[in-house]
């Protein structure tokens, strides 16, 4: 219980700060000043929003599916914040360190879609469908190569535990229960006999583990923005053609509640992202020499140092992620859905499968 | 200029679409890094005007604005002492928002500042600007250049009736002590002028 309420806690004040950032990114790419009357700099503009959006009439129109309509915001954030129980945060603190965390994090994660089609169709709103139809073909198509870059770095872990891909990532390496006698070798080729178990840093990053794994990554970044209709891939709630898509009919607290599953979401995948690509709560730095740099900013786990240390790699990581798809949403303009469609089936499906394929190669070579 | 010129040959060129992405992108974190500088409200007349290229363009309005010229024209104003209550200008209003009503004094009230003799006092004069359309017509008919347009061009009110702007320097009661005085005069010139008439008549 404790952890769900820190859990949105945290998830709340990330997405509060990211819905400003995104505000004041915005409106530098474009020459504006962005916020600025609500508190210094505006900063509590996100604040006072979420407010307004609170006290706004819950309009539920008259001829909509109303269990359908009351119940979809739920599950769409129900279904995305139940994805955060498998996320590790640190070397000791988890809600949930599942043996199949990751594969229980796509799977729920992926009844946001039922979601989407039930606010779409209880709506009773032509437009609603149209988003929600357009929504839920594109975040099952993109589910496909998200998936499989997931499974390429699955397979080059060899474990569907996050926090066990976490420990690999790092020095803490050997005091994983199972992992004692494992050893990192640099870009996971065991020929060139380079031992940086003891190294750390990037150096044990599973995009240096594993080099082709940084195309991986790319992929599964392109699918995650489409899977949380982030631009360029936001043609569900299309302003220009759809006003807003699924959620056209939604009014106040619930409207919020979909907002906030929107970012949540973001905030999902990027952890997602670092978990499985970028080292986790590992830091960057490597051991050189004498200089114990990975030493001595990941703490010795089980103390306080050891979680602040994970929690702030990994929120670092994070934020720079969410400040990258905030970047390329007020950069892309929004692709067609055909073109959306052919980059998914032509372009990723394809290259995330040589991936997988690649990561069975690299991982015969690892032992 | 060759360094940021983007040459996309083929529909399938992958690198040429690589490449285009990337400048995008650039082209975005340019104006980000550029985002510490704001162009200051400056008018055109500033030698800095056209020399601020980058930076954030946003005017913080109720705390900057740009000045306004000196023969900026905008909100009506009307200096009634020197109003010689000839409704010209209510007459070319294309959209009807001036309105005069006028006394006939008993005597000259006065002389405008241009020499000309007021007979006329004006117990309303309303401009509702709500309605105003700013074609200046008004200013231009005034014979005595009482009526002008003034710089300020910020006048929004919460209520729509304060809109309506009175320009008369009569109070009500001052109106009905002139609108009797010249009832009174009007009935002894009457009555005089019977008089008059019975007399001639008598002789």
């Amino acid at each position: 219980m404790l952890a769900l309420i820190i859990c949105i806690g945290v998830i709340l004040g990330v997405v509060i700060a990211l819905a400003y950032a995104e505000r004041k990114v915005a409106a530098f790419i474009q020459d504006r000043l962005g916020p600025t009357e609500v508190g210094p700099y505006g900063m509590f503009q996100a604040i006072i929003d979420v407010l307004k959006l609170l006290q706004k009439e819950d309009i539920i129109p008259a001829v909509a599916d109303k269990a359908l309509f009351r119940i979809a915001p739920i599950i769409i954030f129900a279904a995305v914040l139940a994805g955060f129980a498998v996320v590790p945060v640190s070397p000791d603190i988890i809600s949930s360190g599942a043996e199949v965390g990751i594969f229980f994090l796509l799977s729920i994660v992926s009844l946001d879609v039922i979601g989407l089609l039930m606010a779409g169709w209880g709506s009773n709103n032509k437009y609603a469908v149209l988003g929600a139809m357009r929504s839920v073909g594109q975040i099952v198509s993109y589910e496909i190569p998200a998936g499989l870059a997931i499974l390429s770095a699955v397979m080059i872990c060899q474990s569907l535990n996050l926090q066990e891909i976490s420990f690999q990532q790092g020095i803490l390496l050997n005091q994983f229960a199972g992992l004692e006698n494992e050893k990192n070798y640099l870009f996971g080729l065991k020929a060139l006999n380079i031992d940086v178990t003891a190294v750390g840093g990037i150096t044990t990053w599973n995009i240096i583990r594993m080099p082709f794994l940084l195309v991986s990554f790319i992929i599964y970044y392109i699918a995650s923005l489409a899977e949380c209709n982030r631009a360029p891939f936001d043609i569900p709630e299309a302003e220009s053609e759809l006003v807003a898509g699924f959620h056209v009919e939604y009014s106040g607290f619930r409207f919020a509640a979909l907002f906030l599953a929107e970012y949540t979401m973001m905030v999902l995948v990027c952890l997602v992202a670092t978990i499985l690509f970028l080292g986790s709560w590992n830091t960057p730095l490597p051991n050189i020499g004498p200089l114990k740099l990975a030493t001595w900013t990941t703490g010795t786990p089980g103390t306080i140092g050891a979680n602040l240390w994970g929690f702030f790699w990994l929120m670092s990581k994070v934020s720079v992620l969410l400040l990258s798809q905030i970047w390329l949403r007020w950069t892309y303009p929004r692709m067609r859905v055909d073109q959306l469609m052919q980059l998914c089936w032509k372009i990723l499906i394809p290259a995330s499968l040589v991936m997988v394929l690649l990561a069975g190669i690299w991982r015969l070579l690892m032992i | 200029m060759e360094k940021n010129t983007i040459h996309i040959d083929s529909k399938n060129n992958f690198f040429g679409a690589i490449r285009s992405l990337w400048s995008g992108l650039m082209l975005s974190l340019r104006h980000i890094t550029k985002a510490t500088k704001r162009r200051q409200p400056t008018y055109v007349s500033d030698p800095e005007y056209f020399t601020q290229k980058e930076g954030l363009v946003t005017l913080k309005y109720p705390y900057e604005a740009i000045p306004v010229p000196d023969n900026g024209r905008y909100r009506l104003h009307n200096e009634i002492d020197d109003c010689i209550v000839c409704d010209l200008c209510a007459k070319i209003c294309p959209v009807n928002c001036i309105e005069i009503e006028s006394i006939k004094a008993t005597e000259e009230i006065g002389i405008t500042s241009d020499g000309t003799k007021k007979r006329l006092y004006a117990p309303k004069f309303d401009i509702d600007l709500a309605k105003c359309c700013y074609c200046g017509l008004c200013t231009t008919v005034c014979p005595t250049d009482c009526l002008t347009m003034t710089k300020v061009y910020d006048f929004s009110e919460l209520d729509i009736k304060n809109m309506i702007y009175h320009f008369t320097d009569l109070t009500p009661e001052q109106a009905q002590e002139k609108q009797e005085l010249y009832e009174k005069q009007q009935a002894a010139a009457a009555q005089a002028k019977a008089e008059a008439l019975k007399a001639k008549q008598r002789s």
